[in-house]
């Protein structure tokens, strides 16, 4: 579908919606395509080919609202399927607070190019595609012998987006992404651990280097040979920059303006103090040239905007979206996160391992969860146990537990290496005194 | 409704399935099915004692599935018509590489089982009968407990079309009503707020949503939620952890159940690999994993692709009986598929996966198990779980339990970590009780990227060992 085509359609069901007695509606029509290969064992597993549309829109009838979504964009039906969507929103509540965004939230300027479209998409065929992951598999399977399987993966997507709210806003957004990786399974008695190492790009020529990819899926496998647990205890604890994005969920998703209305967040009340150590600065920033969550405006079409999220470990804003903002009387500032920059340290993940005495370092979190009303969160791990500043014994199978209010303050450091492949560019974290369950 | 219905509610011809058939297998692929898809999904939620918010979703399309040997060309289109289908087949055929003439075959109709009877579609349920259920609940939180300051409240209801059809001749279908209210709660005491849901969920029409129904699932959410204003930690390390009958049943699902997909096996990545026929459990632990019981969320009529589902032993007095397969595991292993192969939509190949996986009933009494342990814990609720596949270490989390102490409970505990291995855990399963109970919760497994409805179950069981998180 053209942008011009996107637009007919739009104005349609806006016309439509009204016809049957909505008042205000906000629609989305996405198209989307990608192929995905799954290379194993020197041949391709599978090959996927996909292409889609969809149409998602917000009716409001009279403070009345609700949303719906669909991929039959027939127009016969797309029409039973409005008219149905219209009175179904008659039969809700009125909510004095549910109505499209002001226009003043709206954006400005639309036409700062933030790089989101590689031109090369549509260049880029099956054989490229295929010479790839057969790249990346050959650099893991030629590191050991005690590799049992390896399985590669590429796969990319080109986006269309319109999006149209009848008060006013209209905003196209056209984004690629390009991912590769390997999982890698080696043979360790009678367990197979596996590890795994995937890349995200949005110019298919920004991609690293493959062997580099193929080489460390396969060693994280080979490294986790041996592990055990360890004897439970306190430890100080390193998280690795990949690992390091579980952690930081727990702090983000407690600020949204939903969470503090319906006092479901830990951190409510908190603004202007102190939530972490001073070692931690975030700025979310959604202007990020080539950024995975870049963007001028937010789902609900407000105006992105540059703000700093925690200042030296006190906490600068929350996310307050339009209609929660609304609700608690908040200044509206778009609800959710973009990408997460942080103030990091000065010295690598090597760096930090040799200064500690007795630490553990996860190069995994497995399963787990958290509590946004009360904090508590508990995570398995997979890592290596360090003992005077070197890499003593793969552990896995043991836990950490507490709660994310005391967590945060016991962070003592931030290493250099920013997660790249992520919207949130967490480095590696260090924590002291962090109670590990094992034996 | 027969196979002339279905054909007709996707608007097709067993002509035009032929047509696109010979489409996917020009290239040479040795076999081929084609999966139609229509569901209706739609949702009301309460927050703030209001019902002022409905969502709805349509989603409806094709997925062409070729296989080459053990390699698999997929392609999906989301409009229906002969032409887009024949491309979307051009490209699944891609796969294979040589040219050969497709023999025009003659469908035979399968008809498959009814597991999941309901007395009235969803779609007959307009959006005004579903919201006195909601006001009922959100009326009896309240009153329950003065500590209730929040309650959320979703009703969710499905309904899922299918229309099946290879190469080999098979034709089959399947209707698939799933029906789900959660209800989450968050009490305060002395400035100190606890959060916690309860949730009932199975392939059922809005008669499941009975009184006593509408009543437990306002009892629970607010009795699970002012419980744990009195609960701590346990002390970190390895004991004793009692499972109670019903979602423990998530502790089969991650720590054998997975395993046991016979697609990790096909591939040696599975820490279950080469043990079938091997003692893996005591001779009281027994397995199965079912898509036959009536009404429960993960049963199926047929699989995803075309096969009747079945209850599986997996594990059968001790000894490793079955995986769980597919078409391309079950060709593998020159077996006959289980019923397993599963699919999120008409976007996705399938893949062997869980139905309703559970534990037979055992020979002790759970009074008996609980006086045996000197220091652990009993595990009620749970909210999710996971497992690396070939390290075998799996995990789930706690929400709520209690401490054991000398055989007797003591202090209710909370958001824990369990970790353990699938292998070890099985070995130390000392003790089943006789009160099995299917779990009656929304459970959703996800792999490789697809979310498929699933079910679990479990009599109260006793692990000597395992990794419990405490501080």
């Amino acid at each position: 579908m053209t942008t011009h085509e996107k637009e007919a359609l739009a104005q349609f069901v806006i016309d439509t919606a009204k016809k049957y007695g909505a008042n205000e509606i906000a629609l989305s029509i996405t198209n989307d395509s990608g192929v995905e290969i799954q290379y194993r064992d020197g041949e391709i597993e599978q090959l996927n080919e996909a292409q889609q549309s969809g149409l998602a829109m917000q009716i409001y009838a009279n403070h009345k609202y609700s949303s719906h979504s669909t991929n039959d964009l027939n127009k016969k039906n797309l029409e039973r399927f409005i008219e149905q969507a219209v009175l179904s929103t008659k039969y809700l509540t009125a909510d004095p607070y549910r109505s499209l965004p002001d226009p003043e939230l709206y954006p400005k300027d639309l036409n700062r190019d933030l790089q989101l479209l590689d031109n090369k998409f549509d260049k880029t065929n099956t054989e490229t595609r295929l010479e790839m992951v057969q790249k990346v598999y050959e650099a893991a399977k030629s590191q050991s012998d005690k590799i049992i399987s390896v399985a590669s993966g590429y796969s990319d997507g080109i986006m269309h987006n319109l999006r149209v709210h009848s008060n006013g806003f209209s905003g196209v957004k056209e984004s690629t992404i390009f991912t590769i990786g390997a999982e890698v399974t080696v043979r360790d008695g009678d367990a197979r651990p596996e590890d795994w190492f995937y890349v995200q790009n949005r110019f298919i020529d920004d991609l690293p280097d493959l062997k580099m990819i193929g080489n460390k899926a396969a060693k994280g496998a080979l490294d986790k040979i041996g592990q055990k647990k360890v004897k439970s205890g306190s430890y100080s604890m390193l998280v690795e920059n990949r690992a390091a994005g579980r952690l930081i969920s727990m702090l983000i998703s407690p600020l949204s303006a939903a969470a503090i209305q319906q006092k479901s967040s830990y951190l409510d009340g908190m603004l202007e103090k102190q939530v972490a150590s001073e070692k931690l600065t975030i700025v979310d920033n959604p202007f990020i040239p080539k950024g995975f969550s870049s963007r001028l405006y937010d789902g609900q079409g407000i105006a992105a905007h540059k703000r700093t999220v925690i200042e030296k470990g006190v906490l600068k804003t929350y996310y307050v979206d339009d209609y929660y903002g609304r609700k608690l009387g908040m200044q509206v500032n778009g609800g959710s996160s973009s990408n997460l920059i942080f103030e990091h340290g000065n010295k690598s993940l090597e760096e930090i391992i040799k200064s500690l005495d007795k630490g553990i370092l996860i190069s995994g979190f497995n399963g787990g969860n958290s509590n946004t009303t009360t904090g508590d969160f508990s995570f398995g791990i997979s890592g290596f146990l360090i003992e005077k500043g070197e890499i003593a014994q793969a552990v896995n199978e043991m836990n950490i537990s507490g709660n994310a209010k005391d967590l945060w303050k016991k962070l003592v450091e931030l290493g250099n290496d920013p997660y790249k492949w992520s919207s949130r560019q967490v480095p590696s974290l260090l924590f002291e005194d962090i109670v590990f369950s094992g034996i | 409704m027969n196979i002339n219905d279905y054909l007709l509610h996707f608007q097709v011809t067993e002509e035009i399935i032929r047509q696109t058939m010979a489409e996917a297998l020009s290239k040479g692929g040795d076999y081929c099915d084609i999966y139609f898809q229509h569901s209706i999904a739609e949702y009301i939620g309460l927050e703030d004692s209001a019902v002022n918010r409905a969502f709805s979703n349509i989603d409806m399309g094709v997925g062409i599935r070729v296989l080459n040997g053990n390699q698999t060309g997929y392609s999906f289109t989301e409009v229906i018509t002969a032409e887009a289908m024949k491309k979307a087949a051009r490209t699944a055929a891609n796969i294979a590489k040589h040219n050969r003439e497709f023999n025009n075959i003659s469908f035979q109709e399968h008809f498959p089982a009814n597991y999941y009877p309901i007395k009235r579609s969803w779609e007959t349920v307009g959006v005004n009968e579903k919201i006195p259920y909601l006001q009922q609940i959100n009326e009896k939180a309240f009153a329950l407990d003065k500590r209730v300051i929040k309650v959320n409240i979703s009703f969710t209801n499905s309904t899922t079309y299918i229309l099946f059809a290879n190469s080999e001749g098979r034709i089959t279908y399947d209707y698939q009503p799933m029906g789900q209210i959660s209800v989450s709660c968050i009490a305060e005491q002395d400035g100190q707020k606890e959060q916690n849901s309860f949730n009932l969920s199975g392939r059922y029409g809005i008669e499941f949503f009975t009184p006593e129904n509408i009543d437990r699932l306002a009892r629970e959410a607010v009795e699970s939620t002012v419980a744990l204003f009195e609960a701590g930690k346990p002390q970190p390390g390895e004991m004793e952890v009692v499972l109670s009958a019903g979602s423990s049943g998530i502790l089969l699902h991650e720590a054998i159940g997975h395993g046991i997909e016979a697609d990790f096996n096909r591939k040696e990545i599975s820490i279950f690999a080469d043990k079938i026929g091997k003692k893996v459990a005591e001779d009281f632990v027994t397995i199965v994993d079912d898509g036959t019981n009536p009404n429960v969320r993960g049963s199926i009529n047929v699989d995803d692709e075309g096969n009747d589902t079945e209850k599986t032993y997996l594990i059968e007095n001790g000894i490793m009986k079955s995986y769980l397969h597919d078409r391309l595991s079950a060709k593998h292993y020159k077996v006959k598929p289980t019923g397993s192969g599963r699919r999120e939509s008409f976007r996705f190949a399938p893949l062997p996966r869980m139905r309703n996986t559970y534990m037979l009933p055992g020979p002790h009494k759970r009074e008996e198990i609980i006086r045996s342990v000197k220091k652990g814990i009993i595990a009620e609720t749970f909210t999710n779980g996971q497992v690396m596949i070939g390290g075998g270490d799996f995990t789930f989390y706690v929400k709520s339990g209690y401490l054991i102490e000398n055989g007797k409970i003591t202090m209710p505990i909370k958001d824990i970590n369990i970790i353990g291995n699938g292998p070890e855990v099985l070995k130390n399963i000392t003790m089943v009780a006789d009160d099995f109970k299917m779990t009656e919760g929304g459970w959703t497994c996800g792999k490789e990227g697809q979310g498929v409805p699933v079910s679990m179950g479990l009599p109260t069981v006793k692990v000597s060992k395992i990794n419990v998180g405490g501080v």
